[in-house]
């Protein structure tokens, strides 16, 4: 009846309307229909393999212009290690486990922020709400290098908060943020109907929330949310700079001793490579059982 | 006891429903203009106007979807107002139908049907399955019951929403264009349910533009326009000798086709 409600109302008939995709596509997002068109994989598959092939034949061309004496021999060295009878980590590994150690803390941290933070913007006293909305644009606004400077030299002298949960702490706020916006936006998106029908059944606040509204944003935040956890990962390379020994400082420490910039680099990348993989992979996996579960 | 609206606890022998006097705004807009309107126990109302006139918002002020400015409005006997404990103790005893279904996308139909007797009735699984299931025989889909709502046709989850309105027991129901949502051929068989639901003598309001229906099922018939009550009566005169010249109007336009 209201003028704001009218437009949404009009549109509802519309879209139960709207034809089902052909069967094949029933199930999926609009990226795969595209994807599963061949003329577009095909014309994907070649993008992709010229762009390497031209990277490749670049570093091939720069080592050999340079006149740059390859060791990759040297490289597993940096990984295990012989040491009397057995085996010991090299100093890679090290950094991998340090920026594990890093990123998976860093992550239930930004994911629990993020949920308060979601929480406080959609349901809060106005202040609070204000406050929430305040914090992400200050921290959504301004460098996460700059902020972990502000972390390091005023934050952490404080409260005396070592290195290691120092860097961990930046990274956890910086991408809650991200984080709480997804959530947000997924929270959004469930029609209000949803409420009003949940409401009109009599249902509690509390039960609306748990049975009838978060369930409906698991789907819809997972892809997003595993996008903001790969860049988690990524972005703990920043940590280095106040001297957490993580994999790319470790990386740096080894080519100002052995000059092996190429090959420890392209390692170095193999490994963050690795690790953002396996995590996209698992999100990947959860995505499907939960559809599954669905159908 | 003391007080107005003291009281939480439905009183059967008052009024299904009744409006004094009842203003509501959309900021400077006047959704509802002064509405009185009493509704008896096993009464049937169909409402109807043009769009834009208050229809929806007068039924969804019943249950407290929306809010009223001015006035009262008591649901046996207890009064609509911001106490969560009246509220609550309304939404049990209402059900509501809406335009756009909204069952739970992500429950079966079954699970749509048994959450709230479950939650709010507190009803142990195997009662509310077994209860879920009776009203689903009702609406004639209980085939569909492990079914989630997508896989249904229009037809077929607004008559699993009435089954999952029906689940509370409600003494009251409210249908907000139950109909409009619906591809044509699968408007009869919505209403078909309906139809069937007054012979039961529930307390039934219904907002509709479907004129055959009201006029086959309604006790009263109530034309709105601009927020207000413009002329109320049994259908049957409503539609032969039809008083103000707004709701002439409209019938003129509605019964053109």
């Amino acid at each position: 009846m209201s003028p704001s409600r009218g437009p949404e109302r009009a549109s509802r008939p519309a879209l139960a309307r709207r034809p089902r995709p052909p069967e094949r596509y029933a199930d999926a997002r609009p990226g795969e229909i595209i994807a599963a068109s061949p003329g577009v994989a095909a014309l994907g598959a070649l993008g992709f393999a010229a762009t390497l092939f031209v990277l490749v034949w670049l570093a091939w061309r720069g080592s050999r212009d340079l006149g740059y004496a390859w060791q990759w021999y040297r490289v597993p060295h940096e990984i295990f290690r012989r040491v009397g009878g057995g085996w010991q980590a090299g100093p890679l590994v090290e950094g991998l486990l340090v920026t594990l150690g890093v990123s998976l803390r860093a992550m239930v941290l930004a994911l629990l922020l993020g949920l308060a933070t979601a929480a406080a913007r959609l349901a809060g006293t106005p202040f609070l709400r204000g406050l929430a909305r305040a914090h992400i644009e200050i921290i959504r606004g301004t460098p996460l290098l700059v902020q972990l400077y502000l972390f390091y030299f005023i934050l952490a002298p404080l409260v005396g908060l070592g290195r290691f949960w120092t860097g961990t702490l930046a990274l956890a706020v910086f991408e809650s943020v991200f984080a709480a916006e997804v959530m947000r936006g997924a929270i959004r998106s469930v029609a209000p109907g949803q409420w009003e029908a949940a409401r009109a059944l009599g249902l509690g606040e509390r039960t609306i929330w748990r049975r009838v509204i978060l369930p409906q944003t698991v789907l819809p935040m997972l892809p997003p949310l595993a996008g903001i956890l790969v860049s988690l990962i990524k972005d703990s390379a920043i940590v280095s700079v106040i001297s957490v020994f993580d994999l790319t400082n470790q990386g740096r420490n080894i080519i100002s001793d052995t000059f092996m910039s190429f090959e420890i680099w392209f390692t170095v990348a193999a490994l963050y490579l690795m690790m953002t993989l396996s995590l996209s992979t698992l999100v990947n996996g959860i995505e499907r059982r939960v559809r599954r579960l669905r159908a | 006891m003391s007080g107005r609206g003291g009281e939480s606890a439905p009183d059967p022998t008052a009024p299904a429903i009744a409006f004094e006097r009842v203003s509501k705004w959309f900021g400077a807009h006047a959704a509802l203009r002064g509405v009185s309107l009493a509704v008896a126990p096993g009464e049937r109302v169909v409402v109807c106007g043009p769009s834009g006139s208050g229809k929806s918002t007068l039924i969804r002020c019943v249950n407290r979807l929306e809010a009223h400015d001015e006035g009262r409005i008591l649901v046996e006997g207890i009064e609509v107002d911001d106490d969560p404990r009246r509220v609550r103790a309304i939404r049990r005893e209402v059900g509501m139908v809406f335009q756009s279904f909204n069952l739970f996308p992500h429950l079966s139909v079954l699970e749509n049907c048994i959450l709230a007797p479950m939650r709010v009735r507190g009803m142990a699984r195997a009662e509310a399955e077994e209860l879920a299931m009776s009203y689903l025989a009702r609406v004639r889909i209980p085939e569909q019951a492990e079914k989630l709502p997508h896989a249904l046709s229009g037809g077929q989850q607004q008559r699993v929403a009435i089954a999952r309105a029906l689940c509370m027991r409600p003494r009251i129901m409210l249908f907000d264009e139950p109909t409009s949502a619906l591809d044509p051929e699968m408007i009869k068989e919505v209403l078909d349910v309906i139809g069937e639901l007054a012979e039961t003598g529930m307390t039934m309001v219904c907002v509709t533009h479907e004129m055959g229906f009201a006029r086959r099922l309604a006790d009263r018939m109530v034309f709105m326009d601009a927020g207000e009550i413009v002329e109320a009566g049994p259908p049957e005169r409503l539609f032969r000798a039809p008083e103000a010249p707004r709701l002439r109007d409209f019938l003129a336009q509605i019964l053109r086709d």
